[in-house]
């Protein structure tokens, strides 16, 4: 037990997300145990139980580091990050959903009124007659019930506590993960605020680089569903939108090699604010026509311009805020 | 910190009487990084530099920001002023608070806020500003001049006597040019030939010239001091190693056909050149009307006719380019109302050029084209053509007035008691001793100036009918002409379009070569080291052309007088260690200045060919490619500074 207090105490917890992330942690296999060895997990509700009294117990900063899951939507949320926040030394954000906002993220682009009754009201699965939406407080003989308030926007986990390190992927691969624990152990952490990846974006480990042309020019958009592209050949040289070059690299190119283009959910690199917006002036830059109703119909031909080029960081881009779409 | 002083210029009262300068000066003091604000009368004069130069010594000053008038003006003016105490000049900004500020505004309150925020922001750039070095290039110190017009002989002549090789390149098999083609020239009259073969001699004999001819640049790679070009060389069929000129061939060909050197007036054979005093002196076959009878191998005494010569091209690499491709005449055919050039009677100036030309089809005797008689009555019609942005070109050609007065005078000293008619919208004999020429036209030859347009004109029994309107004594006046001379537009060469895409560089409207700037840079085209002489860039006159041609040669010179040329370094790099080589900004950039290296996958700038447009930063996908003192932090502060 006296060795125990020696090993740093590490919390984990998730938020507006998939359940992916908790899963990519087990899926550390072996190596886990390894990991378990070293460390003492004092938090982690999907695998363990805890309650979120034990985390109030622990005194500021005695967690050594909790990683936190998925994007923020509701007020549950946001209280246990702002625990985890004041109880550990080190945030890291992990996964796409906590990093920028993730998938969730696009629900931005409704209002939380337009949500509720789509999916209340509107769904043909849905039988409610009576129309009830959730509300924080019920009455009921028994009592007041409640539940924790949805917020109008979904937020990254950086736009409500400070955030130390960011793990991305949808989600992280092992290696990142397990690199990034060995880093904490060891004390041999990069500069504050760091995206615990390569610098690069993702053309730089592509195994389809060497198929690109010298200079990439594009006449017509090929969507991916419809297009048979050589397992070889560099898709955004074949007209299929890949994101890989606005994405940083270090995901172990799985889409790629499934031969899927790579929807961006390492997010930018550092020199870039806004992922989906460089890749939209990146895709302009490279279609191949002087001509401005030719390019139109073009860039016309994208059936989903928001949901692709924004599909991981919608809710930490420039227009984030769901009043933005209005 | 970065240590900054803000200079505010009053600029007089033109950005005084908008501008509370101390309000504006006592606001930005309190800005971040600002060590030291001042203001003065006049910043751009001697006392308002010294007076930065004091304070950047004594204030220890890092960077300095000078509020004033647009960069475009006084950048230079500072930044080299603030070197002289060992400032870098790219740590010297200007605030435009005037041309953007004072001068559109009026109420002051507005106006003074408006500055703060614009000086604000260039603190902002400023502050992320690194010291620069220009970047150096070599220079290849040896000049292409395209085009064996006047205008380029005189360039390459120019170049050559300064020491610096020239290559010469025309597409006809010999130089000269339109001006070889002319008779006699106004307002002197002196022989257009007997002053222009001495020259063209010249450049033949020059140590330092090159003369290829019969060619045209085919490719253009590089930028100004390290031009490639490729030039191809069209088959000759003649061997001009072996040819000496003699012309035994030309008069043993069977073949005649319109020589385009006699405006169709005369006849060549098919091995021809295209005038006794070409240069070089030496033949050429003109595969569409051969016959293959090989006459003329019978008779060259050298053994120089090679059938089987094929196009051929060669590679040089020259430091700067002057383009001297000069003009053509805009074709009969394109005037319907004056015959549209079926009538044989109705020609353009350069065909009566070659009637008045001792050397030219007729020697000299004015002769109508349809019967060889010596015409009587003789219309000139200015502006046929000029003028007229309705049907055809929107322009004044600039020369018609004076040759057409030459031509007048020309034919009346040829035919004494002929009748010459001119009709013309205005004289326009803007140049020296211009007017006194065509005043004597007027009055001692006794041409008939008509002003007012020429309506249409016909054939009727072997004389063209000219009806047209004297609008000074507004009578409709009908003249039976036996030859009508028409004055028609001068218009840049057929495949203009093809040149300017190949050199980069852009025409106007009309299809004239554009200069830097029209009043301040005349002889330059916007890419650097590429220079404009002649009529290639606008019509204009023999003395015109050739002035215009010793301004591009001086400018070749001025660039060829250091072995280093100096690039702004301002330009977009690579950050090697952000770049992924996913190669969207090399199909991006409009000067081919960046290159994907597979190997260290990334990609590479060839600096001295970026021109700093920025397209590769805003396409970087990875945020890489930044330009240097624009990077996107920069630009977003500066933003920020501005939206407050
Ligand atoms: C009827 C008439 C009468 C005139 N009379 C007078 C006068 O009396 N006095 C006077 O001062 N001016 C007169 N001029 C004006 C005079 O002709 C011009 O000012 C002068 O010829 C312009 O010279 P240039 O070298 O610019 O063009 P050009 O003489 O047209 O020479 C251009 C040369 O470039 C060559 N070239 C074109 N394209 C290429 C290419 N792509 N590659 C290689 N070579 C190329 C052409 O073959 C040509 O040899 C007259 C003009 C006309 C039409
Ligand atoms: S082959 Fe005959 S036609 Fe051709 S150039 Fe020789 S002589 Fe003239
Ligand atoms: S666009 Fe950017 S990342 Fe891509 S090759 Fe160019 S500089 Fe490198």
């Amino acid at each position: 037990m006296s060795e125990q207090k020696l090993k740093p105490k590490v919390a984990f917890y998730w938020c507006a997300s998939c359940g992916g992330c908790e899963e990519a942690v087990v899926d550390l296999a072996e190596d886990i145990l390894d990991v378990v060895e070293k460390i003492d997990i004092v938090f982690w509700p999907v695998a363990m139980d805890f309650k979120k009294q034990d985390v109030e117990n622990y005194s500021n900063g005695e967690i050594a580091v909790s990683f936190i899951n998925g994007a923020i939507r509701t007020e549950e949320q946001l209280e246990m990050a702002r625990l985890l926040r004041k109880k550990s030394q080190l945030v890291v954000a992990f996964g796409s959903c906590s990093h920028l906002g993730g998938i969730p993220g696009l629900a931005n682009l409704y209002s939380r009124e337009d949500l509720f009754d789509t999916y209340y009201n509107k769904l043909p699965s849905n039988d409610n007659p009576r129309k009830i939406l959730p509300l924080t407080e019920t009455e009921t003989d028994k009592g007041t019930i409640t539940l924790p308030e949805i917020h109008r926007t979904v937020k990254a986990l950086n736009q409500v506590i400070n955030v130390d390190y960011y793990l991305p992927g949808c989600a992280p691969p092992p290696d990142l993960i397990l690199n990034a624990i060995q880093a904490i152990l060891e004390n041999n952490l990069p500069p504050l605020g760091s995206v615990l990846a390569p610098e690069k974006s993702l053309c730089d480990t592509c195994p389809r680089k060497d198929s690109k042309p010298d200079k990439i020019l594009i006449k017509k958009i090929n969507r991916i569903s419809l297009t048979e592209i050589p397992p070889d050949k560099c898709f955004l040289a074949e007209g299929v939108i890949c994101m890989g070059p606005a994405t940083r690299s270090g995901c172990g190119e799985r889409c790629i090699n499934a031969n899927m283009p790579c929807r961006g959910c390492f997010g930018p690199t550092s020199a870039v604010e806004d992922q989906g917006a460089k890749f939209l002036s990146a895709l302009t830059s490279i279609i191949d026509s002087e001509d401005e109703q030719e390019i139109k119909a073009i860039l016309d031909s994208v059936i989903d311009p928001t949901g692709l080029f924004y599909m991981y960081s919608l809710a930490s881009s420039v227009k984030r805020k769901y009043q933005d779409f209005k | 910190m970065k240590r900054i002083g803000v200079f505010i210029c009053h600029c007089g009262i033109n950005i005084a009487g908008t501008v509370d300068i101390e309000k504006l000066t006592s606001q930005i003091k309190e800005y971040p990084n600002v060590v030291h604000v001042e203001n003065y009368k006049y910043m751009c004069s001697s006392p308002g530099q010294q007076l930065i130069n004091q304070q950047i010594m004594d204030k220890n000053l890092d960077a300095v920001v000078v509020a004033a008038c647009s960069p475009s003006l006084h950048e230079n003016t500072f930044r080299t002023s603030v070197q002289r105490v060992e400032m870098n000049p790219y740590n010297c900004e200007i605030a435009n608070i005037r041309e953007q500020c004072s001068w559109v505004h009026d109420d002051k309150q507005i106006a003074t806020d408006k500055a703060a925020k614009i000086i604000k922001s260039m603190v902002e750039k400023t502050v992320l500003d690194e010291p620069l070095m220009p970047i150096t290039v070599p220079v290849n110190r040896k000049a292409l001049v395209i085009g064996g017009g006047v205008a380029g002989m005189q360039a390459a002549l120019n170049i050559a006597n300064n020491g610096y090789e020239v290559i010469l390149v025309e597409r006809e098999s010999s130089i000269g040019g339109h001006m070889a083609m002319l008779s006699e020239t106004f307002p002197t009259l002196d022989c257009s030939q007997c002053i222009l073969t001495p020259k063209m001699v010249e450049v033949d004999q020059h140590p330092n010239i090159t003369l290829i001819t019969y060619s045209e640049v085919v490719e253009v790679s590089g930028f100004v001091g390290n031009f490639k070009v490729k030039i191809k060389q069209k088959a000759k069929y003649v061997d001009w190693e072996k040819c000496n000129g003699c012309g035994d061939c030309i008069t043993e060909c069977p073949i005649n056909t319109p020589s385009e050197f006699e405006q169709q007036l005369g006849e060549r054979h098919a091995i021809y050149r295209p005038f006794p005093q070409a240069v070089p002196n030496k033949v050429i076959v003109d595969m569409d009307e051969c016959i293959q009878c090989m006459v003329c191998q019978v008779f060259c005494p050298t053994d120089a006719i090679d059938f089987n010569q094929k196009d051929s091209i060669v590679e040089q690499e020259v430091g700067a380019i002057v383009l001297a491709t000069g003009y053509q005449l805009y074709s009969l055919k394109n005037l319907p109302e004056y015959g549209g050039g079926e009538i044989e009677d109705v020609i353009d100036g350069l065909a009566f050029e070659r009637l008045l030309s001792a050397s030219g089809p007729t020697q000299g005797v004015v002769k109508r084209p349809s019967d060889g008689k010596i015409p009587q009555d003789v219309v000139f019609i200015q502006c046929a053509g000029s003028r007229d942005p309705e049907n055809h070109m929107p322009y004044c050609s600039r020369i018609c007035c004076m040759y057409t007065a030459k031509h007048a005078m020309l034919y009346k000293h040829r035919v004494h008691q002929g009748r010459a008619y001119i009709f013309y919208m205005d004289i326009r004999s803007g140049g020296k001793d211009y007017e006194e020429f065509v005043q004597r036209v007027m009055e001692e030859e006794r041409v008939v100036y008509l002003r007012g347009k020429v309506s249409r004109l016909y054939e009727e029994d072997g004389k063209v009918v000219v009806c047209g309107t004297d609008t000074l004594t507004r009578r409709n006046v009908e003249i039976k002409a036996d030859l009508v001379v028409t004055a028609t537009p001068i218009r840049p060469i057929e495949d203009i379009d093809q040149l300017s895409k190949l050199f980069k560089i852009s025409i106007n409207q009309n299809g004239f070569l554009t200069e830097a700037h029209p009043k301040l840079r005349p002889v330059e085209s916007l890419t650097s080291g590429i220079y404009l002489a002649g009529c290639a860039q606008a019509p204009r006159d023999i003395p015109d052309t050739v002035a215009q041609a010793s301004g591009a040669a001086s400018m070749v010179c001025a660039l060829f007088s250091s072995d280093q040329l100096y690039h702004d370094p301002i330009i977009a790099g690579v950050d090697e260690d952000l770049c992924s080589g996913c190669g969207i900004c090399v199909g991006v950039c409009p000067y081919s200045a960046r290159t994907l290296n597979r190997e260290k996958g990334i990609v590479e700038v060839n600096e001295v060919l970026c021109e700093a447009c920025g397209a590769c930063s805003a396409a970087c996908p990875s945020g890489a490619a930044q330009q240097r003192n624009f990077t996107d932090i920069q630009l977003k502060n500066m933003v920020k500074a501005i939206l407050g």
